[in-house]
């Protein structure tokens, strides 16, 4: 399997999306994207991780024996969340008090361990930084374009700052910051990419 | 008669936490965990079921162990920046071990939840469990109630998809919607009702 640098970008971040087109890490994706702030924490998080712990897997892919491999993945991954972890509440306290649970469940993320699997134990290391940076830009996008609906819309404000002139003719969606106003979201979203992709692969 | 009402408070506390966790802070619906694998297994009611029979399984015994370990040995030893690493470990050793006893001593029970067991080390929703449980100053038997509850309550919720996507499995959908983007929808009505419930219960 050769896969050049720019397949690689491609896919992660478009093609094999891991948001909409493998359904993987959702729940962070659900639970973050109420307010722009939190998403772009969380963003950096998942974005660190998978690059480093992509690194990392690569790096060691030839000295960890078959039958252990997914305990050794998962301590991996689990102590750059912990770096993650500690930098977010130093930079961020009152971010963190909130996202606080969901960073420490990007050890669960399927997308870092899924990239991890598939990607990371087979190529080299260079190529696994890029996969692993595309695959959380991948992420990232989807969760910015689902806050930058649900913040203005719930709220009326971007990253904290009022819409002009708010309240002479905003009035909030309480929906939007709430959950089923996420999973709304999210399955519209997936709808509207999965539909653009399969019309795509329809004209090919 | 003191030593009395304070066992009735503790016993109710207990009861409310459970009701809580399970209905008003449904896991699934109102935090977001364990979507994936409930996306993943809700095509069918019989397979729901028994994920998350074994789900409100793992999530009890974990919190429980969970608890101990963090509050006895973390705690104390000033390394509570540990735990995210801790837990993943005892969750997966604890799913482990209870796969290998289940193969021994029940064969008709490791076929029925044997294949579920490895999903549920990466179930976001069990480690999610024991890491809200620590945001709350639970006793013991407290921190149990929330995580059976909040098992329960996925188990709920896993069903109940499990049943609406069995009914629509024949409808016809725009291409696009289909799969995950039609079950999010039926997830997000499910949230509204379940959301409903919020304000019900105090703690």
């Amino acid at each position: 399997m050769a896969y050049t640098s720019k397949q690689v970008f491609l896919n992660g971040i478009w093609l094999e999306n891991p948001v909409y087109r493998q359904v993987l890490g959702i729940c962070s994706s659900l639970a973050v994207t109420n307010l722009m702030a939190n998403t772009l924490f969380m963003c950096f998080g998942v974005i660190f991780t998978t690059s480093l712990s992509n690194v990392t897997i690569s790096l060691l892919r030839n000295f960890i024996p078959k039958r252990i491999r997914m305990i050794v993945q998962v301590l991996i991954i689990a102590s750059f969340v912990m770096m993650v972890d500690i930098i977010i509440k130093a930079l961020a306290p009152d971010i963190h008090r909130f996202i606080g649970p969901y960073v420490g469940l990007i050890i669960t993320n399927c997308i870092i361990m899924g990239r991890a699997e598939a990607f990371a134990s087979q190529n080299k290391p260079i190529l696994s930084l890029y996969d692993g940076i595309a695959s959380g830009i991948g992420y990232s996008l989807m969760l910015i374009a689902i806050a930058l609906v649900r913040e203005p819309l719930g709220q009326g404000t971007i990253l904290g700052m009022a819409l002009p002139k708010r309240d002479l003719w905003w009035h909030s969606w309480i929906i939007m910051i709430m959950p089923p106003g996420a999973f709304f979201m999210l399955g519209i979203f997936t709808w509207f990419a999965r539909g653009w992709l399969t019309r795509q692969e329809g004209k090919r | 008669m003191d030593h009395l009402q304070n066992n009735m408070g503790i016993v109710m506390s207990i009861i409310l936490i459970f009701t809580s966790a399970a209905f008003t802070d449904n896991i699934l619906l109102t935090r977001f965990l364990g979507m994936c694998s409930c996306l993943g297994v809700s095509r069918k009611v019989g397979t729901s079921i028994g994920l998350g029979l074994a789900v409100i399984f793992v999530t009890a015994s974990t919190a429980a162990l969970n608890f101990l370990v963090y509050q006895y040995i973390l705690i104390p030893l000033g390394i509570g920046y540990l735990r995210l690493i801790t837990f993943i470990v005892i969750i997966a050793a604890f799913v482990q071990l209870v796969e290998m006893i289940v193969e021994r001593v029940s064969e008709k029970l490791y076929y029925a939840l044997g294949i579920f067991l490895p999903l549920i080390t990466v179930n976001c929703a069990i480690l999610g469990i024991s890491l809200f449980m620590l945001n709350k100053p639970y006793s013991f038997w407290q921190a149990f109630a929330f995580g059976a509850g909040g098992g329960f309550g996925w188990f709920l919720a896993i069903t109940i998809i499990g049943g609406i996507r069995e009914k629509i499995k024949e409808n016809e959908l725009p291409r696009g919607l289909e799969g995950p983007a039609i079950t999010l929808i039926i997830i997000g009505i499910m949230a509204l009702a379940f959301v409903g419930f919020s304000g019900m219960i105090k703690i």
